[in-house]
């Protein structure tokens, strides 16, 4: 980890619903803690769990994925598969010794940029009140 | 189960032990004819009503938050007949959800916790718990047929919506209905939501006077011979001002204003000298009299 | 060795406000790879574009790595440059340091390193950007409109002109929408039914447009340029061929209901063409309230039918039809004005909405233009119009402005005093919102020449006094209460999104809004695009307008499907799903999770140890793939990956960013 002593979280964000969600938070200029790196992936089907796991190995003090509202995924049906994957995710990540708060999972569409300006404040602020996270061994 | 009486917790608040006695009266009248047990909140508290959460904000939480607490060891849904204890109340409750800073200094301040607020009725709510409709339909002894009563509701029962959560705030019709149950015919009028002038009949009788007169006017014109209502404050300032308000709009009204209560109390058969409907200043039995009611 | 050129925009100050761009400059010109920084004041101004071009030329750039906006907005743009230079388009890559991080955050001290972080990602994983080569498709001639108001009617007549077929949809029995309600349109008071009833019969007529009223949207699969759109037919109970639009069925049919079309403010019949202008002129049967669906017997419409047209035994059909653009223009609901319990709407009789006023004032409506009241069919001597009934208001209704009351209600008010020539009109508004040309001019000649009474203060109440309506109100200019009294009241009600807005968008996979509304693309420079290609928007299912706007974006939306169906062919995206054969194992889970499935079995040969031997393996079809990534979550050998988002790019940038050459930037 990185001398720096703000917590990193990383952010898997759907291209189409989410990362648009933030770039409207942008556009509306609603500030929000530094803590956050987005990484655009096309749905948040796509967010393969080792991803997430790959993360928390590396130091990483939160992940955060975020997707479409179920219903309303742009290729129909990969939020459904997100959810519950990352939902068993969350319980074996638990297993492992990363406490729940690390990571989340949300749905926010393009137009909600003050819910994704919320969700980072949130999530920031339940990070910090962690502390530095138990880096995972390893295993891969 | 029949033989077991229904219990409510009962917040009378200051009114109902002092100018509204007769409140009081027919409320536990008509809990009395309905099986139902009043379980008076063991060392109540003022509700915080007109001084307090006027003036300041942990007060205005902190006086009906311990009544909810006092409250919470019998388990029971807590009626208040008061229309503003009920709205401090449930203003109360609903900060407890979205003001954890308040309960937290509440919970210093008093060395308990806050449970989860019990169901918080007020009297029109009350009136139709199915326990107590069921009583009316079944004990109806002496229905209240050709009077003509406009039910007023006031303020505070039905605003804001978003803390009482009870009936239409703008057009409510759960007192139209109470009254059509005990045969009374409700009469629809504009006023029903109007402010009566509230606690300003102390410091500006003039606009008092003017709001609750009009209040009346428009009960009268729509065709009422009566006003119901659910709120003591509501009751002093259109029974009371009534006489003022006349002369100042030069037409003469004489509409008795009964609560609620006293007029299902009536329906059901208890005797109108029971229920202390002498406290009221306009004449309310001449009309009863009248209709062969009393 | 892989040449690298990092470009930092400024975006004047939006970016160079609250970033350091000139130290993130100087750490990137550590980063491994990278032989070039620049940094321009406006990247994707013609000069920054230039210049990436010179240094992919000077430095032999082989990735370029622009730090701007989002690559939401100018992807495209980039890569196309980067293209005009001779390198392939996808060895671009993007870091979002505005929205992402120079808009959101104000601190400068720690906003910098943040968008150095962002910045080493893009490069971790451009250094992994492989070259990919967009394939074609061919592009289906055809074009759906759904909804046929006065925003399909438009797309649908100038994609027709333009020599292309159109499908024009319509769920009503006829075409016209909500236009064909009004009577007349601001701010030039012409006659709704004339501009519009020409082109319904245009639209109609039109060789290249196939009208299917009746009918509703059912599914749509397929993508841009290869649309399969399923559509229901509704049973009319009318066969539509032999029907001759007579209309003796409607006059002997026994039952009355109130008129959709007319707002209730007038009767139809069980058997019913909304109005007289219908297109199509021919009925349909509503068999809710059709006495032989309800009882058995009357059968009265067919005993009359010359035509022998009518069909009890219709049953809804099913059609599938192959289109290569989609425009969905479906209009919008209106707020419901029973929820301000305070205006007795439903209460009174005269208290009605506008859309009720409109037919009352309409010459072809219930009262054949003269305005009455609905009590007791007087004409009133006093009219109120009271605006935003549901928009504006966060508590009952909506927060948005509904854009077109203000303009419609100061035209009833001017259409009410033209009529009643000793009445008054009052408009009780919050503000007079007028954005349109000789729009300010209306309102003056309203207020000025008609004597129309503009009151400012939304009413808290209305109520009925000895026969009248009496509107309770603070006028905020005066700073007091009023009680104004009148014969009439007219609620402007909110726009609102159609309220089964959400299942047309899941059906076509678009985006919407939290009111329902279809969301464009981009709000200032893609209004009429959707998310996904080949679908486009018109008209108020995208948000509030009038007429003239309408109009304006259905055209808009025309020119784009005009302009993608006048290729043959046309570029797909390169970043889908491909297959590793040599890691398959052929075990297919990616098959069903596919949403397109694109996902077949097929047989490879192959030489183990000189044993010629066959086996299954995964094949994406890459005309189905739409890159969306679920195949390559479901792969357990890892052998799916989408190109442009592959397993090895995204763990780059988890890596990059907190991996062990993390540099201490912070700490500088």
């Amino acid at each position: 980890m990185a001398t720096s002593q703000e917590p990193v979280i990383v952010g898997f964000l759907c291209n189409w619903c989410s990362y648009a969600g933030a770039d409207s938070a942008g556009t509306g200029r609603m500030v929000q803690p530094t803590n956050v790196r987005i990484i655009r992936v096309p749905c948040s089907g796509r967010v393969n769990p080792r991803f997430i796991l790959r993360a928390f190995q590396r130091g990483a003090d939160g992940v955060l994925v975020s997707g479409c509202h179920p219903n309303d995924c742009h290729y129909s049906t990969g939020n459904f598969f997100a959810r519950r994957r990352l939902l068993l995710l969350k319980r074996y990540l638990e297993y492992l010794g990363i406490e729940p708060a690390r990571f989340e999972t949300h749905w926010v569409s393009a137009s909600e940029g003050q819910k994704w300006a919320e969700v980072v404040r949130s999530m920031a602020e339940r990070v910090k009140a962690l502390g530095p996270s138990p880096k995972l061994p390893s295993l891969l | 189960m029949s033989g077991q009486s229904v219990r409510y917790s009962y917040y009378p608040g200051c009114s109902l032990h002092s100018t509204a006695r007769e409140y009081n009266v027919s409320v536990r009248a008509v809990a009395q004819a309905a099986g139902v047990e009043l379980v008076e909140v063991p060392d109540w508290n003022c509700c915080g009503a007109t001084s307090a959460h006027a003036t300041d904000p942990f007060l205005a939480f902190a006086l009906p938050a311990r009544v909810l607490l006092q409250a919470e060891e019998s388990g029971l849904d807590i009626l208040a007949p008061c229309a503003a204890c009920y709205g401090r109340l449930m203003t109360a409750k609903e900060e407890a959800h979205r003001r954890p800073d308040l309960v937290a200094r509440f919970e210093k301040a008093i060395g308990r916790k806050l449970g989860p607020a019990p169901r918080i009725l007020n009297v029109l709510e009350f009136l139709a718990e199915p326990k107590v409709t069921e009583t009316i339909a079944a004990g109806l002894k002496r229905p209240l047929t050709d009077l003509k009563v406009a039910p007023y509701y006031g303020c505070l029962l039905v605003r804001p919506s978003k803390v009482t959560h009870f009936d239409d705030a703008e057009r409510p019709t759960s007192m139209d209905k109470i009254l059509a149950s005990v045969g009374a015919t409700p009469v629809d009028f504009p006023g029903k939501t109007e402010c009566c002038g509230a606690s300003l009949g102390i410091s500006r009788v003039d606009l008092v006077v003017e709001l609750s007169g009009r209040i009346v006017q428009q009960a009268k014109h729509a065709g009422a011979e009566a006003i119901a209502v659910a709120c003591p404050l509501c009751q002093t300032n259109l029974d009371g001002r009534q006489g003022t308000a006349a002369a100042k709009l030069g037409e003469a009204f004489g509409l008795p204003i009964y609560y609620i209560t006293e007029l299902v109390a009536l329906a059901l058969g208890v005797a109108p000298g029971r229920l202390g409907l002498g406290k009221h200043l306009t004449n309310s039995l001449a009309l009863l009299r009248q209709k062969k009611l009393a | 060795m892989k040449r690298v050129g990092v470009f930092l925009c400024w975006c004047g100050s939006n970016i160079a406000g609250t970033v350091d761009v000139g130290k993130v400059a100087e750490q990137a010109r550590r980063l491994p790879g990278v032989v070039h920084v620049e940094e321009n004041k406006y990247t994707c101004s013609e000069p920054g574009q230039a210049a990436i071009v010179k240094a992919i030329k000077d430095q032999r750039l082989d990735r370029v790595v622009v730090a701007s906006c989002s690559p939401r907005l100018h992807e495209a743009t980039f890569r196309r440059t980067v293209e005009s230079a001779g390198l392939n388009p996808y060895f671009f890559e993007m870091a979002n340091v505005r929205e992402h991080c120079s808009w959101i955050h104000t601190d400068k001290e720690t906003a910098t390193p943040k968008a150095f972080d962002l910045v080493r990602m893009a490069v971790a994983k451009a250094l992994r950007n492989e070259a990919l080569t967009r394939g074609s498709i061919t592009i289906e001639k055809r074009a759906l409109v759904i909804g046929a108001g006065i925003a399909g009617i438009q797309a649908a007549l100038d994609i027709a002109d333009a020599g292309h077929e159109v499908i024009l949809l319509e769920r009503e029995p006829t075409i016209g929408g909500r236009m064909a309600q009004l009577d007349k349109t601001f701010p030039t008071l012409d006659c709704s039914q004339c501009i519009l009833t020409p082109k319904m019969v245009d639209a109609a007529k039109h060789p290249n447009i196939t009208l299917y009223t009746w009918s509703e949207l059912e599914k749509v699969a397929g993508y841009i340029g290869n649309f399969t759109v399923t559509i229901r037919r509704k049973a009319r109970g009318v066969d539509e061929t032999l029907c001759t639009g007579c209309g003796v069925c409607q006059s002997k049919c026994p039952v009355k209901v109130p008129s959709e079309f007319d707002e209730g403010m007038g009767m139809r019949k069980a058997i019913y063409s909304p109005f007289p202008q219908a297109v199509p002129n021919r009925p349909v049967m509503d068999r809710a309230n059709c006495t032989f669906f309800k009882t058995g017997k009357c059968k009265i419409c067919e005993r009359f039918c010359e035509a022998k047209a009518i069909r009890f035994d219709q049953e809804d059909s099913l059609i599938e039809v192959k289109v290569g653009a989609i425009v969905t223009a479906t209009g919008f609901d209106l707020f419901k004005v029973e929820k301000y319990g305070e205006y007795g709407y439903g209460l009174y009789p005269d208290v009605i909405n506008s859309l009720q006023f409109e037919r009352l004032v309409n010459a072809s409506g219930p009262t054949d233009g003269k305005i009455k009241k609905p009590s007791d069919h007087e004409i009133p001597k006093s009219v109120a119009f009271v605006l935003c009934v549901g928009s504006r208001d966060e508590q009952k209704g909506t927060t948005y402005c509904s854009r077109a009351c203000c303009m419609y209600s100061i035209k009833h008010a001017i259409q009410f005093r033209d009529k009643v020539k000793d009445g008054r009109a009052y408009v009780f508004y919050m503000d007079i919102r007028t954005p349109g040309k000789s729009y300010e001019e209306f309102y003056k000649r309203a207020a000025v020449d008609y004597g129309v009474e503009f009151i400012r203060g939304r009413p808290s109440k209305i109520f009925s006094r000895n026969g009248k309506l009496v509107l309770k109100a603070e006028d905020t200019l005066l700073g007091r209460p009023i009680e104004v009294e009148v014969e009439m009241v007219v609620l402007a009600p909110a726009m609102l999104a159609r309220n089964d807005a959400a299942k047309i968008a899941q059906t076509m996979s678009i985006s919407y809004d939290g009111y329902g509304f279809l969301n464009e693309a981009h709000p200032k420079l893609r209004p009429v695009e959707t998310n996904t290609a080949g679908i486009f928007l018109a008209g108020v299912c995208q948000g509030p307008k009038d007429i003239p706007d309408t109009v304006a974006q259905a055209s808009a939306a025309a020119s784009k499907v005009i302009g993608l169906l006048s290729h043959e062919q046309m570029a797909t995206e390169p970043m889908i799903a491909r297959v590793s054969e040599a890691l398959c194992s052929g075990c297919l889970w990616c098959k069903p999770i596919c949403p397109y499935q694109a996902i077949e079995a097929k047989t490879i040969t192959e030489k183990i140890q000189g044993k010629v031997v066959s086996r299954e393996v995964a094949a994406v079809n890459s005309g189905l793939c739409q890159g969306c990534g679920a195949c390559t979550v479901a792969c357990r050998d890892g052998a799916m990956n989408i190109s442009g988002f592959t397993n090895d790019q995204l763990l780059a940038e988890v890596d990059e960013l907190l991996g062990a050459s993390r540099p201490a930037c912070a700490a500088e």
